[in-house]
Formats: C-alpha cells, structure tokens, sequence
C-alpha cells in the first residue's frame, strides 16, 4: 500500500481471507472500459471506483434524462441535459480521487471500438441496444478482451463471462455463441418499452461488479461460460453453460479492418434478413444445401464460375420465387446493394420460413478476398 | 416420458413460464411442437438449454429432461 490512508480505505477488503494487499494491488493497477453509463453501468462504475480499480473507462454519448433517475443512481434533477459520461466522471471521482477516468462522450462504432477498446485489459458491456452490443463482443474477440455482460429486461436480468482466456486450450464462449445472430428491430423491446423494474439493474449491476473484481483478483469462481439469469418477483436463479459453436468465428468480421467495414447499425436495424460477410458465404457454399441468386442483369461482369447459382435479375425476381428451393438462400449482386433489396422482399415474401442472406460487398468484395483460393 | 420447459423473459407472455409437455425425442421435434401449440414463438429469437447446457445442434431429449428457452435482452 502506498500509505496509511489507503490501507484505510480499503481495511475491510484486505483483512478478507483469500484478498489480503496482493488482490488490492491487483486492482490498483487494472484498468477497465464499461460502456454505457446507464441503469446497469451505474452500480458498477460506483463498486468498480469504490474497490479501487486503478484506471476506469466511461463510454455513452447520452445525456441524463428524468425518465433515468428511477435506475441510474449516480445521477439527480441538476444532472437532467448533462452527458452521462462527464457527469460519471465529476461524481466519482469525488468518491475516489485515485482513480484514473477516461470520459469517452461518444457512441461506440465500428469506426472506433477497437481504438477505444484496446487500452484496456477488461470491457463491462452494460449497453442498451444490440448493435452496441454485437459490436462490443466482436471487437472483444478481436482484440482478446475479457468482455463482462449484462443486460435487462422488465424483472429479469442475465449476467455472464465472455471471451475469457483463462484456460489455454479451450475456445472461449463470446456472446454470439448464445445468439449468433442479432434479432430484428422490434423483435424484443427495450427498457423504454417494455419497462424495466427500478432495482433490477442495481442489482444486475452489482453481480457484474462482482464478476469484474474476481476476475482481477483471481478470487472465487466467476461466471466464465456460463449465463446467469435472475428474477426479481421470485429471486429464482437459473445457471447455464454455455459451449462454443462452429460457425461463430464466420460471423465475427475477421480484423480489425474488416470490423470497419461492418455496419452493426444497419445489421440491428433493418428487418430479419441479414447481411453476411465472405467468410460465412464461404462456408455456406460448401454446405451446398443453399440456393444461390445473381440479381444482376444479364451480362454484367465478373462472371461466376466458381460456384453453382442461378441467375434472376432484381426486377424478375418476385415472379421467380416458385424456383427456391432450398431452406437457405443468399442473394448476390456487384457490391451488395441490390442483393439486399431483394433480401429485403424475399424475406417479406417467406417471412421466418426462409432464411435469406445478401452477400455483403457483393461479387466484388468477395473476389477480392477469396480470388486466391478460387482461382 | 415428462419434459419440463422453462420460459424466460418475453416469451413467459407467450406460453407461460413452464409447461410440461410430453412426446417428443428430440429439441427439433419439441421446436416444432412448440412452434404449433405456440405460432408467435416462431417469430421469435432465442436460446435452446437442456439440462442447463446451451445446445446449437438437435439434441436428443431424455425422460425427465429440463429444457430453458431464454430470449436475447437488450436493455442496460
């Protein structure tokens, strides 16, 4: 301990058995990003400053809304019109004035995660949508981040250990191995619909911060792979083991500059088709059970070769359905603008019958990446 | 042969929080089940644990089996 007064603060923590000053150094010198500064960012910001995290990360471009206050503890009428981040920062750092803060005021994107997710060793996912979400995780495998995860809804609430490298020769769990894929707009509501029990994020909260300090400390036994799901009407656990999946790796953009070029906004926000990149294309090639549509015209060039598919143009297509086949089918075009229209009324047309995907980047883009192995 | 399934989040709205249901073998046929006895589940996304351990592949369900079918959740 540097001195008295921090051996002080911390006095209750370090007499612990299994914590003692080694665990409180560990902390000290941890440094941990929690994005979203909200009803589950929070209780975590306050145990996480309160422990005595050494360095603190805070990203949310939100400002402090009245309707907040009934979950978002660190913050009061005077705050309402404040960004969340900045606010964070001023209230905290009066509670631990060793702590280090970065305020990032700004939305996480594909444009920045990696640069903002890097400098740290651990990541809170405490975010309130699911392209925040997605993107967070998939940067955190990228970059080999351990991502804590929570999320709520109504009276329940899920934590878990995601991506966590502890044992060298098993495959860590990542959130898309529990949901591969994100659900559409609209399809599972939000706290600002579905309502959100005031108590329930602190309490969520909390686990997480929790979960953050063993995993620093090397203390206990945390959530690695597995979810935690809880209840408030009935205080009901439930724990399950999650297990990697095969095709996870083909969702997740392949690097950081492949993560650029991901647009999680527009995954998350347009209806159930989907956009996927070459590698999953790649391997639902080889799959063979899938039926493949050029949407271009007739003529346009690069030729396929290299696999089998059908040619329909974008304006035939809808008289052309009764010719689909199979389960899956991906739309193709030159850069991936046309084949997503036609996703857009395949899927209108099969509903969740089908599953419908439009080569991102289209022929171009996937010539360029794979033009080796196919010619 | 007597399964018990377990809802979570939104879709408690959907088929109440268990349901014990019997007659099916396997996690396709008991979707399938599902998905007739309850159509909104079929537009609905989520997570398939048996006997508390998250499957991505149809799985053979034994008598007295557990089943959890848990949502995605968003909010923070």
């Amino acid at each position: 301990m540097k001195n008295d007064q921090q051996y002080d603060r911390y006095q209750r923590q370090i007499i612990l058995p299994g914590f003692g000053e080694a665990a409180q150094q560990k902390l000290s010198q941890a440094k941990v990003l929690v994005v979203g500064a909200g009803g589950l960012g929070c209780p975590v910001l306050q145990y996480l400053t309160a422990v005595g995290v050494g360095t603190i990360g805070i990203v949310d471009d939100d400002v402090v809304s009245l309707s907040n206050l009934h979950r978002q503890v660190l913050y009061s009428v005077h705050d309402i019109g404040l960004s969340k981040a900045e606010k964070a920062v001023d209230t905290l750092q009066q509670l631990n004035p060793d702590t280090k803060f970065h305020a990032y005021n700004l939305r996480l994107s594909n444009n920045n995660a990696a640069a903002v997710i890097q400098p740290f060793d651990i990541v809170i996912d405490g975010s309130d949508n699911f392209a925040t979400r997605y993107l967070v995780n998939d940067t955190c495998v990228l970059l080999d981040k351990t991502l804590v995860y929570g999320a709520v809804s109504q009276y329940q609430g899920q934590v878990a250990v995601f991506n966590c490298t502890t044992h060298p020769t098993r495959t860590p769990v990542n959130y898309r191995d529990l949901f591969p894929q994100p659900p559409a707009e609209n399809e599972v509501l939000n706290c600002e619909e579905a309502g959100v029990l005031g108590v329930l994020p602190g309490i969520i909260g909390s686990m997480m911060a929790n979960e953050i300090i063993k995993l620093i400390t090397n203390t206990g036994k945390a959530l690695i792979d597995r979810l935690l799901t809880y209840d408030a009407r009935n205080n009901q656990l439930y724990e399950i083991e999650l297990v990697p999946r095969s095709d996870t790796r083909a969702m997740i953009p392949a690097d950081t500059q492949a993560l650029k070029k991901h647009n999680y906004q527009l995954h998350c926000s347009t209806p159930s088709e989907l956009e996927i990149n070459d590698e999953f294309f790649e391997q639902l090639v080889q799959t063979g059970d899938v039926d493949i549509i050029d949407v271009r015209e007739k003529g346009e060039k690069p030729t396929i070769k290299q696999f089998e598919h059908r040619s329909i143009p974008l304006a035939h297509l809808q008289n052309s359905i009764s010719e689909l086949k199979s389960h899956t089918i991906v739309v193709i075009c030159q850069s991936g603008q046309r084949s997503l229209q036609a996703a857009q009324q395949l899927n209108k047309i099969f509903g969740g019958s089908k599953k419908i995907y439009s080569l991102q980047g289209g022929i171009l883009g996937w010539k360029e990446n794979f033009q080796k192995e196919s010619t | 042969m007597s399964l018990k399934i377990i809802f979570f989040g939104s879709l408690t709205e959907i088929a109440g929080e268990t349901i014990v249901l019997g007659e099916v073998v396997d996690t396709d046929d008991l979707v399938k089940a599902l998905h007739k006895n309850y159509p909104k589940l079929a537009d609905t996304r989520y997570a398939i644990a048996v006997d508390k351990k998250v499957i991505s592949k149809n799985t053979i369900l034994h008598k007295n089996s557990e089943v959890a079918l848990l949502p995605p959740f968003s909010g923070g």
